[in-house]
């Protein structure tokens, strides 16, 4: 026998000892979208190397499955998004190309946040005429920070079922920032409590969740159907029903293109509020506290505007 | 490190010792499940506490609010949305997803894409040729027919087969009422390790745009290249792996053996291969701007009796058999910026490829007349470069430019013999399409083709593409 065979079990020992490292190191995080890659930061600290798919300024529903995102999607051990179909445009084909078996749909490497909260919206039709409608409700579930919590805690059981050694580490996360999280939200409640019950409009359908938690009342939506971009004769009409049916603001996010809120709120003189819509929309929305102290505080100084 | 070494000698110790191995890892594995579920439970049992304390809290400041805003009228009060009860989750465990019940609900996903043509061009197209490249009689070549026309309809369907499966089937639907399998393979989904592994009819993933269909092209025909040297795409059966090695960049890795069953290759009775690939590409992001893939592929394929049909210098069409091998070498690069990532508003696409073929073996030149035999090779080459701008919402703008070289053919003792003819294509085309929704598609298309000797083609094409049904993830 060749003296490099007798060898092969030491070899083979040594690579499988190689290959059993990445295992003890930090859990990586795939987070499709800022919120769950802030999260995950949250609730993992230096267990989890979180890499972030998209940033505030990208429309979570036009992103290209680059090669970059392929690559990283490769190596995770869990992928963190938002599902409802969000990101069906480019999630699908970056598992398939990723090779990652992790991470495939039904792995426990595969998380999707909206599988966690009541959704809004879902619709009693499902046709293209209604744009592009998502079956499984609107999946803009991050702008309620209840649903953060909500999502927090599956999150927390999920990488502590990744990561069972460090599962007791995880819980310990989780109930600390549960509990920072119930005061922020005690907070932004009663610092929110003058929104109640105005109305305002949206440029995208991005904001219900945030409507339902403030109660805030959405009079007029810029686009006509969900994702097809506002037309100057939609704007008019939206105009015109601002006429019978006063709204104090628009808003929109910070992705998207501001001149339609701006030509509306220019022409029916009231407010236009650019809100964070994720972390990293703006400079206080460093970290998910700051994306609701933020987005409170831009929402009552529009309403504050004469 | 204590814990690496200890990981690399617990590791080395279990190996030959495998029964020990077992029942030491089935407990850490019941240890395992066990924490999971502890966690789990914990979890929810906190997800209920907490609920409870914020709808406690809110019943609170519901009777505060009330209470303050008990000025209003009633109506006021009582339109204004019940307040911050935080919404129940369905459940913590994932719900199925599939909204359809009973046998319905494991239905593959079906897509559907409608297209049709208004062609008006100044030649006719019966007459089209690629100067210098013999192709086979049949081929999918130049502008197709004048008029209205109905493009190709495709049928797609895809589903998980189990969970380590997948499968997906492409059924082309031709204007004249053939069908076609485009595309019908099974896909591994659970291989880890970066590898998958796929299997049927598949178009190759060579170059950039030859994996890609017809649909998503940015323009209404495939480049000369393609069309002259790979069929227009190039599909065959047989057999994929890819891998992607564990590095954060985008290295992507490919090798393909087939049937070899169309052009360049041609179907035969044999065993074993008729056809394989390499492919090799990678990519990344410069800043949040910009991203690129390139790469280098070749492909190699078998012919035999391959019929052909050429043109002499005269412009007389000549039937042509060659036997041999091609190896066509494919260069792709593109680049893609959108600022900030963000392409919704305004985005720029710039992709080239370079195709260098050879082709070597046996010809017989004229079939049916003189009925030349000889030896054959010839190195052709071809490229194009196309941008495309997406200057507002929904308005996309783009321009190609391409150029092909037939080479000369070397006939070996006959050369002298064979008329040779050696060409240089050329074609220009410039692109404006309009989609109102991501779902449709209008393009009008202009193009000058020289395609062959000195005559210049001007092509106008008006195009539709639509989507309907379940609209797959398009790759990069």
């Amino acid at each position: 026998m060749h003296p490099f065979l007798h060898r092969w079990p030491a070899l083979l020992a040594s690579l499988l000892a190689l290959s059993a490292v990445p295992a003890h190191a930090a859990v990586r995080v795939f987070a499709c979208e800022p919120e769950w890659g802030a999260l995950a930061q949250e609730l993992g600290g230096k267990l989890v190397d979180v890499a972030v798919a998209t940033n505030a300024m990208q429309d979570p529903h036009q992103i290209q499955a680059k090669p970059s995102l392929i690559a990283r999607a490769r190596n995770a051990d869990l992928v963190a998004c938002t599902g409802a179909e969000l990101e069906i445009g480019w999630l699908p084909v970056l598992l398939q190309q990723s090779g990652n078996a992790k991470v495939q749909p039904g792995q426990p490497g595969n998380f999707a946040a909206a599988d966690f909260v009541r959704k809004l919206e879902v619709p009693t039709q499902l046709d293209r005429s209604q744009g592009d409608v998502h079956a499984a409700g609107n999946p803009h579930i991050q702008t309620d920070p209840r649903n953060i919590a909500l999502v927090a805690t599956a999150l927390a059981a999920r990488l502590a079922q990744i990561d069972p050694a460090n599962s007791a580490q995880y819980a310990k996360n989780e109930a600390e920032f549960a509990r920072r999280w119930q005061q922020a939200i005690a907070r932004w409640n009663a610092q929110a409590a003058p929104l109640r019950g105005i109305a305002v409009v949206s440029q995208h359908k991005a904001f219900v969740y945030l409507y339902d938690w403030l109660g805030l009342k959405e009079v007029a939506v810029l686009e006509p159907k969900p994702g097809v971009e506002p037309s100057p004769s939609h704007l008019q009409s939206v105009l015109a029903t601002l006429k019978s049916t006063p709204a104090k603001m628009v808003l929109h996010a910070a992705y998207q293109d501001a001149k339609p809120s701006e030509w509306l709120a220019g022409n029916a003189g009231i407010a236009v509020v650019k809100l964070p819509f994720t972390v990293g929309g703006s400079d206080a929305a460093k970290d998910l506290f700051g994306l609701f102290d933020d987005t409170v505080a831009r929402l009552l100084a529009g309403a504050a505007k004469p | 490190m204590l814990k690496l070494l200890g990981a690399a000698v617990a590791v080395a110790l279990t190996l030959p010792v495998p029964a020990l191995a077992d029942s030491a890892e089935e407990i850490a594995a019941i240890r395992r499940e066990m924490e999971a579920m502890r966690a789990a439970y914990e979890a929810r049992l906190q997800a209920l506490e907490r609920r409870l304390q914020s709808a406690e809290a809110a019943t609170a400041g519901a009777a505060q609010t009330a209470a303050s805003a008990a000025s209003p009228s009633p109506a006021a009060a009582a339109a204004v949305p019940a307040p911050v009860a935080a919404p129940a989750p369905a459940s913590l465990a994932p719900p199925a997803t599939a909204a359809g019940a009973g046998a319905t609900a494991f239905n593959p996903s079906i897509s559907l894409i409608l297209s049709g043509l208004y062609t008006h061009t100044s030649r006719d197209p019966a007459l089209y040729g690629i100067g210098g490249f013999p192709l086979p009689p049949g081929s999918e070549i130049g502008p197709g027919t004048r008029g209205f026309s109905l493009a190709e309809s495709e049928l797609g369907f895809a589903a998980s087969i189990d969970p380590w499966l997948r499968g997906a089937a492409n059924i082309a639907i031709g204007a004249d009422n053939s069908v076609s399998v485009e595309e019908a393979y099974v896909q591994t989904t659970s291989l880890g390790g970066g590898l998958s592994l796929k299997a049927g009819r598949f178009f190759s993933g060579i170059g950039y745009l030859n994996p890609q269909h017809a649909h998503t092209w940015d323009f209404v025909d495939s480049p000369l290249a393609y069309q002259a040297m790979l069929g227009t795409q190039y599909g065959d059966d047989g057999v994929q792996v890819r891998w992607l090695p564990p590095i954060d960049q985008f290295v992507e890795l490919g090798v393909e053996v087939g049937r070899g069953r169309s052009f360049p290759g041609s179907d035969t009775s044999r065993n074993g291969t008729g056809m394989f690939a390499l492919t090799a590409h990678v990519g990344g992001d410069i800043g949040e701007s910009h991203s690129w893939r390139a790469g280098v592929s070749m492909l190699d394929a078998k012919a035999s009796d391959q019929a052909l049909v050429g043109f002499d210098p005269a412009g007389v069409s000549v039937a042509q058999s060659f036997s041999g091998r091609t190896r066509v070498w494919v260069a792709d690069a593109v680049w893609k910026w959108a600022p900030n990532g963000n392409a919704t508003r305004t985005n720029f696409k710039l992709q080239g490829e370079y195709l260098q073929g050879t082709r070597s073996g046996d010809l017989v030149y004229d079939v049916g007349g003189a009925d030349l035999a000889s030896t054959y090779r010839v190195r052709q080459s071809g490229w194009y470069v196309q941008g495309v701008y997406q200057f507002m919402p929904r308005w996309r703008l783009g321009a190609r430019a391409e150029q092909l070289d037939s080479g000369t053919p070397d006939y070996g003792i006959n050369t002298g013999l064979i008329p040779v003819q050696s060409e240089r294509p050329r074609k220009g085309s410039l692109m404006l399409d309009f989609s109102p929704s991501e779902f449709s598609r209008v393009r009008l298309q202009l193009a000058r083709d020289r395609a062959r000797g000195g005559f210049t083609d001007t092509q106008w094409f008006l195009q539709y593409q639509m989507s309907l049904g379940a609209h797959g993830a398009h790759t990069y």
